[in-house]
Formats: C-alpha cells, sequence, structure tokens
C-alpha cells in the first residue's frame, strides 16, 4: 500500500509517501527527512529520548504511527535555533552542564520546552523533576538537568514579561 | 512488528464495520499497542485508526452536572481541565502519577481503559502465557511474581490491570458508552473488565468491533469532590507502575462520613471496588480505627498469587492512608507528585 501524508516538520511544509504503514514518526524524522538529531534509545516508549512536539505538545515519536499524523506540525530539535542563537533551553543546558555522552539531550531539551510551555511546573524543582521524569539519562545529569530547565524557566518568563510590556 | 493494512475510517459506523472484521484492531494513540506490536506480544492484520473520527474529543458537562469524556480525549488534557479536576480531582490526580508527560499528552481515555497488562510474562514472546496464547499455561505463577495479584486470581492467570485512571473511575460508578453492531449500550467501568477465571485471554465485556465513544461520570460523584485522593505506591517516585494504589472519596456531613467510595488499583485483573468496606464507613466518624478495618474488610479475601504476601499488608496500609489524606481534604493544589506518599501537601495529615 502507499499512503500519502502532509507535515510541517521545523516549520517547512512536507509531503511525504509511506510505502509502508509500519513508519513511525521516529523513523520517519530520522531515516527519511534527514533528521537523525531526535534519537532513538528504547524505541519502547519508555525512555524519552525521541521526544518531540506535535502540534505544541511533547510525546514519543517512537510509539507514533507516521500515517496516524497526517496533518500534523512538528518540531524536532534541529528546528528550536534561531540560526546561531540558541534556545534558551539549549544555551540552559550547555551553561549548566546538563548532559554528559549527550545521547538523551535532544529528548530532554524537546521535553523541557514543552514542560514551560505548559506552565504549570513554574520554579518549583520538585515539579520539574516529576514534569522530566519521562527523560531517562544514563550518565545521571540530573542535577545539571533540572538547573538548566529551572534557569530556562526564568529566561522564558522574563522575555514573555518584557514581550507584554 | 508484522505488516498489517492501516484504514482510516471518518464515521464511528465505519470504524465499527472495518474492525469487526477477524484479526483487526483499533488504534488511538498507540502508546500501548504499538510497543505490543514492537515486542510481537499483539500482531493484528489491520489497525482500525480511530484518531480522525470525529465528535470523539470533547468534555462535556451534563445536565445532571456530571460530565462526558469523548474517548479520544488524551490523558493530559482531562487532567488539566479545570473545571473537571475541580469535581474529580481523584480522577485528575490518578491520571498525573500515571506514565510520564509524554505519554498523557497522546494516550487517550478510551486507550487507557483498554490498556493490557505489564506481566513481564505476558510481554516476553518466550513464556508461557495464557492470556496471550490459551491453554499455553503461566510462567508467572512460579517466576518472579512479587508485583502480581492478590485479589481475583486464577491458576490461569495473576495479571493485574495496569491502569490508574480506571481506579477513581470505578469508586465513582463512571460508565463506559460502547458502540458496536448491536448499537449503543452502556457499560460501567467497575464491570468493563474480567477476572481471569479460566479463560484470561478474555479481558473486558466487549465484542468485535465495540469502540469505546465516552466515559461518563455523575454528577453525584462530584460531592465527592471536598474529600478525594489517589494514592499510589510505586518502585519508584514517579513514571512507574502501581504496586498497590487506592482511590479513596468520603462524604463528611457534620463529622461523620455520609458516603465513602473506595477502590484498589495494581491488586487484581480489573480495578477493585471494595463495597463492603464502603459499607463499614458510612455513618462513622473518620478517624483512622474505622480506616483501618475498611482495609482489612477489603483484603478479607486476599491471597498471595507468588512472593507477594506483602502486598496485602501494603493495600490494607494504602487504604488506611488513602482515607485518611481523602479525610484531610483535597488539597487546593495538584501536588507535586501526584498520588505519591512521599508527596507533601498543605494541611495533609501523614499517618506513618
Amino acid at each position: 500500500m502507499s499512503l500519502s501524508i502532509s507535515l510541517t516538520v521545523n516549520g517547512v511544509a512536507r509531503t511525504v509517501a509511506l510505502d509502508d504503514p509500519r513508519v513511525t514518526l521516529l523513523d520517519l524524522l530520522r531515516e527519511r527527512m534527514d533528521l537523525p538529531g531526535t534519537k532513538k534509545g528504547c524505541d519502547r516508549g519508555q525512555c524519552g529520548a525521541c521526544t518531540v512536539l506535535v502540534d505544541g505538545r511533547r510525546i514519543n515519536s517512537c510509539l507514533a504511527l507516521a500515517a496516524s499524523h497526517d496533518g500534523a506540525d512538528i518540531l524536532t530539535i534541529e528546528g528550536v535555533a534561531q540560526g546561531d542563537a540558541l534556545h534558551p533551553v539549549q544555551a540552559a543546558f550547555i551553561a549548566h552542564d546538563g548532559f554528559q555522552c549527550g545521547f538523551c539531550t535532544p529528548g530532554q531539551i524537546m521535553s523541557a520546552i514543552g514542560l514551560i510551555c505548559e506552565g504549570r511546573a513554574g520554579d518549583d524543582p520538585e515539579r520539574i523533576r516529576e514534569g522530566m521524569s519521562g527523560n531517562l539519562c544514563r550518565c545521571g545529569a540530573y542535577a545539571g538537568i533540572i538547573a538548566a530547565v529551572l534557569e530556562a524557566q526564568r529566561a522564558v518568563g522574563q522575555t514573555e514579561r518584557r514581550d507584554a510590556a | 512488528m508484522n505488516r498489517f493494512d492501516y484504514v482510516r475510517p471518518s464515521s464511528v459506523a465505519d470504524a465499527i464495520a472495518a474492525a469487526a472484521v477477524p484479526g483487526s484492531a483499533y488504534l488511538a494513540a498507540g502508546t500501548n499497542l504499538i510497543d505490543l506490536m514492537k515486542g510481537g506480544i499483539s500482531r493484528p492484520e489491520r489497525l482500525v485508526d480511530v484518531t480522525k473520527l470525529p465528535g470523539l474529543d470533547r468534555i462535556e458537562r451534563l445536565p445532571d452536572g456530571g460530565v462526558r469524556i469523548g474517548a479520544l480525549v488524551r490523558n493530559a488534557d482531562l487532567a488539566h481541565d479545570a473545571d473537571f479536576a475541580r469535581n474529580y480531582p481523584a480522577v485528575a490526580e490518578a491520571l498525573l502519577s500515571g506514565a510520564s508527560a509524554q505519554l498523557r499528552n497522546a494516550a487517550t481515555v478510551g486507550g487507557n481503559l483498554l490498556q493490557r497488562t505489564r506481566c513481564g510474562y505476558f510481554y516476553d514472546v518466550a513464556a508461557a502465557c495464557n492470556k496471550r496464547q490459551p491453554g499455553a499455561g503461566c510462567d508467572a505463577r512460579g517466576g518472579e511474581n512479587r508485583l502480581h495479584a492478590i485479589l481475583g486470581w486464577s491458576e490461569a492467570c495473576i495479571a493485574t490491570h495496569p491502569s490508574d485512571f480506571c481506579v477513581p473511575l470505578a469508586a465513582l460508578d463512571a460508565v463506559a458508552e460502547v458502540e458496536g453492531r448491536g448499537g449503543r449500550r452502556e457499560i460501567a467501568v467497575e464491570a468493563l473488565h474480567r477476572l481471569p477465571g479460566d479463560g484470561p485471554e478474555q479481558e473486558t465485556m466487549l465484542q468485535p468491533g465495540d469502540l469505546i465513544v465516552a466515559v461518563r461520570l455523575p454528577g453525584e460523584a462530584a460531592r465527592f469532590a471536598p474529600h478525594a485522593r489517589y494514592l499510589k505506591v510505586r518502585e519508584r517516585t514517579s513514571y512507574a507502575f502501581a504496586v498497590v494504589a487506592a482511590a479513596a472519596a468520603l462524604r463528611i456531613e457534620n463529622g461523620i462520613i455520609r458516603e465513602a467510595r473506595l477502590a484498589l488499583g495494581g491488586v487484581a485483573a480489573k480495578p477493585w471496588r471494595a463495597w463492603a468496606a464502603e459499607g463499614l464507613l458510612a455513618g462513622r466518624a473518620p478517624e483512622a480505627a474505622g480506616f483501618r478495618e475498611a482495609g482489612e474488610l477489603a483484603l478479607a479475601d486476599a491471597k498471595p498469587s507468588g512472593d507477594n504476601m506483602f502486598k496485602i499488608e501494603l493495600a490494607k496500609r494504602v487504604i488506611e492512608r488513602a482515607l485518611a489524606l481523602a479525610a484531610a481534604g483535597t488539597p487546593d493544589r495538584m501536588p507535586a507528585l501526584p498520588a505519591s506518599p512521599f508527596a507533601s501537601a498543605s494541611g495533609a495529615i501523614h499517618y506513618a
């Protein structure tokens, strides 16, 4: 069978012909759209390395069938920086050593962007830890990750306040 | 993953017709089904994608004060719906104690009800499992089974139902609206899942083609809102299934429990409603002695199915603590760690 789907990926409209409905969103991004920044960790929805935003919400792309996401707007790690200017969450991960090997980092950053957009954790480290619990870090860089998300949360909050003024 | 046909019907009637064909399975978010298919545990020949069906993604207030939740409402959207969380706080807390933020953003209400057990032997295709392959035997019975059932199990199957959401739904008399080849009917969530008996492969009351289109909570269930909690003991603080969980809801008037609701999760193949314990609590003062008695009564028929004798005592203590938390009052704000025994909400009394 062949099934054609349309997606917006990092702001660019794409149409893809799927020759097999088994293709996940993760494999579509990595293998067919030349976007390998989204990582395949467990491939079973347990580690969070494959986190992307779909219509502004963070999900595990390894458990999402591409065929079921016709019309979706997808943001991956490749789409968060503005040219050479890093996203505030990316900058905060560097400033706080929010990684060691880096494999889980794209998923951590996409999850953190989703968490901050949700706007429910605020600057409470406990709520951030709970909200980030779907992203595992084998290197155990959690202290740096939480510090980075806290700082990014403050940075985004300040930008929003400035924009509102 | 096996090859399959993919169809995306545009109406509920078309979906039912497609899914009634043997070998078919409904696909919603796929957070459980795709995982099962990747492991070769589920091998459907055809997926019927219901995610684009119209009208199933709404949360509607009903004239009786109740709420009707479309089957495609995402777990996170329901838990964070301010009106819903205010009226059914234990349900919101249960939802937020389940899975991860990413999974809750995707997983649907209908899919949550129909998720499969996480028994390791069900997931291991090299193991014997009567649920996966009727008549094959049960390797869990003599295996690693400290997290398995203590109520309602049989020699054929000792698996538990993993849903948190279903536990307060069962306690609060929620109803699933089902569309099928014979039209529409309703099934109480408490009665949706079957105990294993001799046929653990029959997990629910649904027939081929049946589609859960909505879950309804009655208006009277909202009367428990001031005293309703979900408590879930896990092997880690977050992102884990329940070892034992309890939903407790009380209607307290003039210092007396007028009505109590109590259900357990992680103990049986279905959300386990503790009817007798509810009856015992009615008319009593909301005090520790009664809560302990309620726990004893709720677990009176419990039996270990393996290395899980500890879960019987644990369940009694979880009930006692959940009732105490409910009596102390629903917190104004969702705790930072929903349903966690380690969460401290202001005003909540913790019994050691």
